[in-house]
């Protein structure tokens, strides 16, 4: 498979490089469509997606203060567990279902993607990428558990009990039959790697974002 | 305690004038255009007492239906006529509050099956010129949401921005919801079910078995012999209020404090707080509530089961639904668990409805809805100033 082609990288430079998969999120959802975020945290790409793309969008979180931040703000959100609350949705209720940052932190990531493709004719996923050199690099030089500005959190506290590698992933996807119909790696500064072997990607790759479908 | 608790209080006696002549607008409905119950039977005539607060706009797209709760009534947000008091949501309707006056239309009715103007089992029997006491038929929420639209009609108006309500109010919001689909543009249910769990027909069973015991409740014609089962009500509702606290409330209000004595006194009086405060919780509710009234109205709770009404699956209740629902419930409310409005969510869910939930940390029990709980204020007025912008519907200074 080949990486995506770049698409206005400067504006993405000059956005918050912390969060920038958001803007590569909203960039991939068709205007007007129904989306469902899984994980919406407090808001900020369903706030995103509402105002700017004019999208259908509710959301699901866990921790309850970010849900009644959401709720307070006008955002349709629900209390819930991805592992547990998506097998209430019916067939394709949603164009879009949008797991940004969170399927790391999943009980099982695999039923949870299944349920995803289940429930949306497109998925969204971005995830902090373990593959990437200065993961590799503190475990190797530094003999700790790395810590970055992805992952933050100390081995004991953090919530992220599934990290995988977008060679990890993508492995997954085949395996699962899932179509790959984009795949966007971004770097430390959140531009998009482009024309790189997916080795490459993968080594300085600090995220990735991914569009699937069934 | 009173000498004669059997006779009809003062305040009781003011309180029957809303009965006949209440401080409210009413609707009467005549024979001819009576409303036909869920139990079968026709309640015609009837009346629907309500209050409003704010002002309907053009197109009346701008109105929020406020739905009471068991003991509740129609005053709201005004001082009730019979105890003075502030409305029982002073602090939710008005203008700058949340359910904001300035911008919304608020409509709050009191329930048919009530004792504050709508009609009740003490309003007059046409048949026999006397009150219906326990020849009132059974009425469901159903039958009190059909009545309620019945208002609507009469106001012209097509389409609610919101119906709102917690408890039992709640209960009626879903209703709502199924009922009137097209009617309603969004809803708010709060601390409430849908459906009335065995827990919470037990209690009801109580607090009824307890009127009824009572000599004075005369077979339910205590009106006609001017009598009041007083005492019977009186612990129907300290049964009832314990159930609407939490464990941690009644023990940071009263712990094991004496009410004004050093030491227990080894007899019956209310040695603690807590017993002196359920009791007088008790008394000052019979001033403000008929008997009957109390017998009808936890009879429509117990018959409340929107699944049952639609196949058995909650979901089949709103397939196709356009409403936008946002639910509320109270850590601490063991009456309404979070469970139960975590089962109307997931039956949203499945009709693939726009749904938000948000459970409040609380330690104040079932009765949280009617306190002033930052959070809850702050989720009513963000999802009200959102649906009210879908609407179109402009903000208050924005002109008419």
């Amino acid at each position: 498979m080949t990486m995506d082609a770049p698409v206005n990288p400067p504006a993405l430079r000059s956005a918050d490089t912390a969060r920038v998969d958001l803007l590569l999120i909203a960039e991939m959802i068709a205007p007007g469509s129904r989306v469902l975020d899984i994980g919406c945290g407090d808001g900020t790409l369903l706030r995103i997606l509402s105002d700017k793309h004019g999208v259908d969008g509710r959301g699901i979180e866990l921790s309850q203060a970010g849900v009644n931040q959401c709720v307070a703000q006008g955002l349709s959100v629900i209390q819930g567990d991805a592992d547990t609350d998506l097998a209430y949705y019916p067939d394709l209720a949603f164009d879009y279902a949008i797991l940004s940052r969170t399927i790391q932190a999943t009980r099982n990531p695999r039923l949870v993607l299944e349920q995803l493709l289940r429930i949306s004719k497109h998925v969204v996923v971005s995830f902090p990428n373990f593959g990437h050199w200065r993961v590799r690099a503190r475990l190797m030089f530094g003999g700790r558990m790395p810590r970055t500005d992805t992952l933050p959190e100390s081995w004991y506290d953090t919530p992220n009990i599934h990290l995988c590698t977008i060679k990890d992933f993508l492995a997954l996807c085949d395996d699962m039959g899932a179509h790959v119909e984009r795949a966007v790696a971004l770097n430390a500064y959140g531009t998009k790697l482009v024309s790189m072997p997916l080795s490459a990607q993968n080594l300085f790759g600090e995220q990735a974002v991914f569009l699937l479908s069934r | 305690m009173n000498e004669n608790p059997g006779a009809e209080s003062f305040a009781e006696l003011k309180r029957r004038e809303q009965i006949t002549n209440p401080q409210s607008e009413v609707v009467h409905f005549p024979a001819s255009e009576g409303l036909p119950l869920d139990g079968g039977a026709m309640l015609a005539p009837f009346s629907v007492a309500y209050q409003t607060y704010g002002t309907l706009n053009a197109d009346k797209s701008n109105l929020i239906l406020v739905c009471h709760a068991l003991t509740g009534d129609q005053h709201a947000a005004n001082p009730h006529p019979v105890t003075g008091k502030p409305g029982w949501w002073e602090t939710m309707i008005g203008p700058g509050k949340p359910i904001d006056t300035d911008r919304y239309f608020v409509l709050c009715p009191n329930v048919i099956g009530g004792c504050m103007g709508s009609t009740g089992p003490s309003s007059m029997n046409p048949a026999t010129g006397r009150p219906y006491g326990p020849d009132f038929p059974v009425i469901t929420l159903r039958d009190m949401v059909r009545a309620q639209a019945r208002l609507l009609d009469h106001l012209g108006v097509d389409q609610v921005l919101s119906v709102i309500g917690g408890s039992m109010g709640g209960m009626q919001v879903l209703e709502w919801a199924a009922t009137y689909k097209d009617r309603v543009f969004s809803a708010i249910p709060i601390a409430c079910a849908a459906r009335h769990s065995s827990q919470n027909i037990a209690f009801h069973e109580v607090g009824r078995q307890a009127v009824m015991a009572d000599p004075d409740w005369c077979d339910g014609r205590y009106l006609e012999d001017g009598r009041s089962p007083r005492k019977g009500l009186a612990v129907a509702r300290m049964a009832a209020h314990i159930t609407y606290l939490s464990d941690r409330a009644l023990h940071m209000k009263f712990g094991r404090n004496l009410q004004d004595r050093d030491e227990v006194t080894f007899g019956f009086d209310a040695d603690f707080q807590v017993e002196s405060y359920l009791r007088h919780q008790g008394m000052s509710f019979v001033d403000r509530f008929d008997a009957n009234s109390y017998l009808y109205i936890t009879r429509a709770m117990d018959y409340f089961d929107i699944a049952a009404d639609h196949g058995g699956v909650l979901a089949n209740a709103y397939a196709g639904t356009k409403t936008r629902f946002c639910l509320i419930s109270f850590t601490s409310d063991w009456l309404f668990p979070t469970e139960e409005s975590r089962e109307v969510v997931h039956a949203l869910n499945a009709v693939a409805a726009n749904v938000s939930f948000v459970e409040i940390d609380s330690d104040k029990g079932h009765d949280a809805f009617l306190l002033h709980e930052p959070e809850l204020f702050d989720t009513i007025r963000g999802f009200l100033t959102s649906a009210a912008r879908q609407r179109g519907i402009a903000g208050p200074g924005a002109g008419a």
